[in-house]
C-alpha cells in the first residue's frame, strides 16, 4: 500500500519555514521572535510571509536585545506560549548565554518541573559562506555541554523541517542550528503538512563496513565527497549524520564502530572541546575493544574563526577527511 | 531629579500623617495586618541568621530593614499573578503565599526551597543580577496576549539597574506595553559598593523616562506608601496602560549575606541610628499609637505567636527526611535522555543501591 503525500521542492530555509508555518497553523500559542523576523522576514528569508500569514502578535520584531529576546521566551515559555526565538547568528548569541545557561536550562531542575521552559531557539551558523566577522562561529559545543538544553543540527531540507516540528513540540528548550552552507545549497521534496524527525536519533546516509564517518550540519556535504573518493579507493564508509548533538544517538554510534572498528570525526568547531571529544569518549566506553585504529578527527582549529580569506583553510575539507581516512584503514 | 520624582510618603518617620489622600482605607484592620506581616518577616529574618550562625542552615542573606518596602509592594498583587524575587525577597514571597518552611528549606540548601505552592507564580529567588527582569516582562507579555488582567512583580536592587538586562527588560515591557511593575529596592549598597559609584543619576526612578514609561520614587519604609503606590501601578498595569519602575528607598540593617562583615565598608552607626529614626516597624508602631490602634497586649501575644509559627517551620525544615539524589537526576528533562539514565545508574550502582 502506498500513501500518497503531496510534497514541494524546498530548499533548507524554505523548509524551516515550512516548518515553523505548520506549527503555528496547528497551535495557536507558537509565536516568533527575533531581530527583522517580521516584515523583512528574517535576514535569510527564515520567516518569510509568517507576519502576513498570522500577524504582529505572533511574528514579532523584537528590539535588538539577545538577552532581552531570550530573557522574554523565556517568561512567555513558562506562560503557556511556545517561542520560537531567532538569533541572526549563532555569533551573536553571547550576550543571551547568560540567560540560556542559569535559567531557560535548569528551571525545570531548580523547580523540580514546577516551571518548564519549552522553547526554541534557532541560529543560523558556521563558516564557509564569505560573512564578515564573528557571524561564521560554530560554538554548539557551548550548549552540548549545558545541562537541560538539548542541541540538534539538520543538514538537509527534509530533515530541517521535520526535526523543527520535533524541537517545537519537545518540552524543553531546544537550540535549533540551521548551517547557513546548506540553506540553498540543494533543494529537496519535503512533504506538505506535518511530520517528524525524532530529536535523538542519527542517520545512517551511506552504509559501508570499512570506516565510521560522523559528521553533522554543513560538513555531510564534506564526508559524502570524501566518502564518494574513499570508494574509490576501495574503501567504504559508513556515513552518520548525527543530527541531534545532545543527546547523541549512542545505539547508532556503537554498532557502526563495532561494525567497522574505525572512525573519522568531522566537525567545524575546534578540536579542544569540541564534540568530536564526546564521541570519541562514546566509542570508549561503549566500543574499545573492536577498535582496530585510533580514533581521528577532522576539526577546526583552536583559533577564531578566521575572517573569510581564510576560512577555506579553517574549515575541514573533503581532501583532509580522505587523508583520515586513509590512516585508519592503513594503521 | 529629585524634584520631578519626589519621595512619595503617606506617613513620616513620627508615624504622623503627611498624605491623607488613603486616609478612609487605612483602617485598623488593614493597619494591624501589615504591622503582623512585618513582624513575622523580621523575626523570620532574624532566625536565618541565627540558623546560619548556628550551622543549621547555609550561608543566609538578610533583609531586616526592608519590610515595608517587600510587604507594601506584594500585598498589591494579586491572586494570579506572577512574583519575580531575588535571594532578599523572603518577605514579599512570604506575604504573596511561600510557606516559611519552603523558605527555610531554599537555605538549607534543598530544591524544595524553589518549589512555588500549588496555583502560586512565584519564581524561585534569582541569583544572577537582573536577568528575572525579562522572565517578569515575559509572563506578563503572556498574560497580555492571552487577554487576562493579571500582572507582574519584579524584585530587584540598586546594583542591579547596571546591568544589561535592567534596560532591556524595561525596554521589552515598554516597547510591548505589557502589565508589569518594576520594584526596584534601593538600599543604598550592592554588597559594598555605595549608590554614588554605582550610577550618577540622582534616583533610579528617573532611569524611566528613557523608555516613556511611569516612573515613581517613594519612602521605602513606610509601608502604606509602598502599598497604594504599588497598587495603583498594578492597577494601571491591569488597564493596559503599561508597566512602571517604583524606587522605594531603604535600607539593609545588616550584612549582604552572613558571608560578609558590613563595617569594612560601610559606617555601622548609620545602621544603628537608621534603625532609631527610620526603621519600618518603629514607624507603623508610632503611627498606630498616635491613631489608639496600639496594644501592647496585642503586640506581645503577636509576637509570642508568630515565634511560634517560625519555630514550628525550622523543626518542619530540620525533620524533613533528606532528600534523594534521584531528585537531581530527574528534573533536567521532561523524559531522561541516555546519558543522565545512565549516570544515575551508574552511581546508584558505587552506592551500592542497585
Amino acid at each position: 500500500m502506498t500513501t500518497l503525500v503531496d510534497t514541494k521542492k524546498l530548499t533548507m530555509v524554505q523548509a524551516v519555514t515550512d516548518g515553523m508555518r505548520v506549527m503555528m497553523k496547528e497551535h495557536e500559542n507558537v509565536i516568533v521572535l527575533g531581530e527583522d523576523v517580521g516584515q523583512n522576514g528574517g535576514v535569510f528569508r527564515a520567516t518569510d510571509g509568517l507576519v502576513a500569514e498570522f500577524g504582529d502578535q505572533r511574528v514579532i520584531d523584537t528590539p535588538l536585545a539577545e538577552s532581552g529576546i531570550i530573557g522574554t521566551s523565556i517568561g512567555l515559555a513558562m506562560n503557556g506560549f511556545k517561542p520560537i526565538a531567532e538569533m541572526q547568528f549563532l555569533g551573536f548569541i553571547y550576550p543571551g548565554f547568560n540567560q540560556i545557561m542559569t535559567h531557560a536550562s535548569r528551571i525545570r531542575a531548580r523547580t523540580l518541573g514546577s516551571f518548564t521552559v519549552p522553547m526554541v531557539i534557532r541560529a543560523p551558523f558556521g563558516a564557509g559562506v564569505r560573512a564578515p566577522e564573528i557571524h561564521s562561529d560554530s560554538v554548539e559545543s557551548l550548549f552540548t555541554g549545558m545541562p537541560g538544553m538539548k542541541v540538534v543540527v539538520p543538514s538537509n531540507p527534509y530533515d530541517a523541517k521535520g526535526m523543527l516540528i520535533s524541537a517545537i513540540e519537545d518540552p524543553d528548550p531546544v537550540l535549533f542550528l540551521e548551517p547557513m552552507r546548506c540553506y540553498r545549497s540543494t533543494k529537496m521534496d519535503v512533504p506538505d503538512g506535518k511530520y517528524n524527525v525524532p530529536l535523538g536519533k542519527a542517520a545512517r546516509l551511506q552504509e559501508g563496513e570499512d570506516v565510521s564517518i560522523f559528521a553533522y550540519g554543513a560538513m555531510i556535504d564534506v564526508v559524502t565527497k570524501a566518502a564518494k573518493t574513499a570508494e574509490e579507493k576501495g574503501i567504504k564508509c559508513d556515513v552518520i549524520d548525527l543530527r541531534t548533538l545532545y543527546p547523541l544517538d549512542k545505539d547508532m554510534i556503537a554498532e557502526s564502530v563495532q561494525k567497522t572498528g574505525r572512525a573519522v570525526i568531522v566537525h567545524e568547531a575546534p578540536g579542544t572541546g569540541g564534540l568530536g571529544e564526546t564521541i570519541l569518549s562514546l566509542i570508549n566506553d561503549t566500543s574499545f575493544l573492536h577498535m582496530r585504529a585510533p580514533v581521528e578527527r577532522v576539526t577546526g582549529f583552536d583559533t577564531p574563526v578566521p575572517m573569510f580569506a581564510l576560512e577555506d583553510h579553517y574549515l575541514p575539507s573533503a581532501e583532509r577527511v580522505v587523508q583520515a581516512i586513509e590512516k585508519v584503514t592503513q594503521f | 531629579m529629585e524634584k520631578l520624582f519626589p519621595k512619595m510618603q503617606i506617613i513620616n518617620e513620627n508615624g504622623e500623617w503627611t498624605d491623607e489622600t488613603y486616609r478612609s482605607e487605612i483602617t485598623e484592620e488593614l493597619t494591624k495586618e501589615l504591622y503582623t506581616k512585618m513582624l513575622r518577616s523580621r523575626l523570620f529574618d532574624r532566625k536565618g541568621v541565627n540558623l546560619q550562625r548556628q550551622g543549621r542552615i547555609g550561608t543566609y542573606v538578610p533583609f531586616e530593614g526592608q519590610e515595608a518596602s517587600q510587604i507594601g509592594s506584594a500585598l498589591a498583587m494579586g491572586e494570579g499573578d506572577w512574583m519575580f524575587p531575588t535571594y532578599r525577597d523572603h518577605a514579599a514571597t512570604m506575604t504573596f503565599g511561600h510557606s516559611l518552611k519552603t523558605l527555610f528549606l531554599y537555605w538549607k540548601g534543598r530544591q524544595e526551597g524553589c518549589v512555588p505552592p500549588a496555583g502560586k507564580n512565584i519564581f524561585p529567588p534569582a541569583v544572577p543580577i537582573a536577568s528575572q527582569l525579562l522572565h517578569a516582562t515575559g509572563t506578563a507579555w503572556a498574560e497580555k496576549l492571552k487577554g487576562t488582567d493579571r500582572a507582574s512583580i519584579v524584585y530587584f536592587g540598586d546594583g542591579a539597574t547596571s546591568e544589561g538586562d535592567f534596560h532591556e527588560g524595561l525596554n521589552f515591557a515598554s516597547v510591548f506595553n505589557v502589565p508589569v511593575v518594576f520594584f526596584n529596592q534601593n538600599n543604598g549598597f550592592a554588597i559594598s559598593v555605595p549608590i554614588e559609584k554605582q550610577m550618577k543619576s540622582k534616583t533610579i526612578a528617573q532611569k524611566a523616562v528613557a523608555y516613556e514609561m511611569e516612573g515613581i520614587r517613594l519612602d521605602g519604609n513606610d509601608v502604606f506608601a509602598v502599598y497604594f503606590h504599588t497598587r495603583t501601578a498594578v492597577e494601571r498595569a491591569r488597564k493596559g496602560e503599561g508597566p512602571t519602575l517604583i524606587e522605594a528607598l531603604t535600607w539593609r540593617y545588616g550584612a549582604h549575606t552572613t558571608a560578609d562583615d558590613p563595617s569594612k565598608y560601610r559606617d555601622q552607626n548609620e545602621s544603628a541610628m537608621r534603625r532609631e529614626k527610620t526603621d519600618p516597624l518603629l514607624r507603623l508602631e508610632r503611627f498606630m499609637k498616635n491613631e489608639s490602634m496600639w496594644d501592647e497586649k496585642w503586640a506581645e501575644d503577636l509576637e509570642a505567636s508568630l515565634t511560634a509559627e517560625i519555630e514550628e517551620a525550622v523543626k518542619e525544615m530540620e525533620e524533613m527526611p533528606a532528600p534523594h539524589y534521584n531528585d537531581m537526576f530527574d528534573h533536567v528533562f521532561a523524559q531522561n535522555p541516555w546519558p543522565i539514565d545512565s549516570q544515575k545508574e551508574a552511581y546508584a550502582h558505587s552506592r551500592g543501591d542497585r
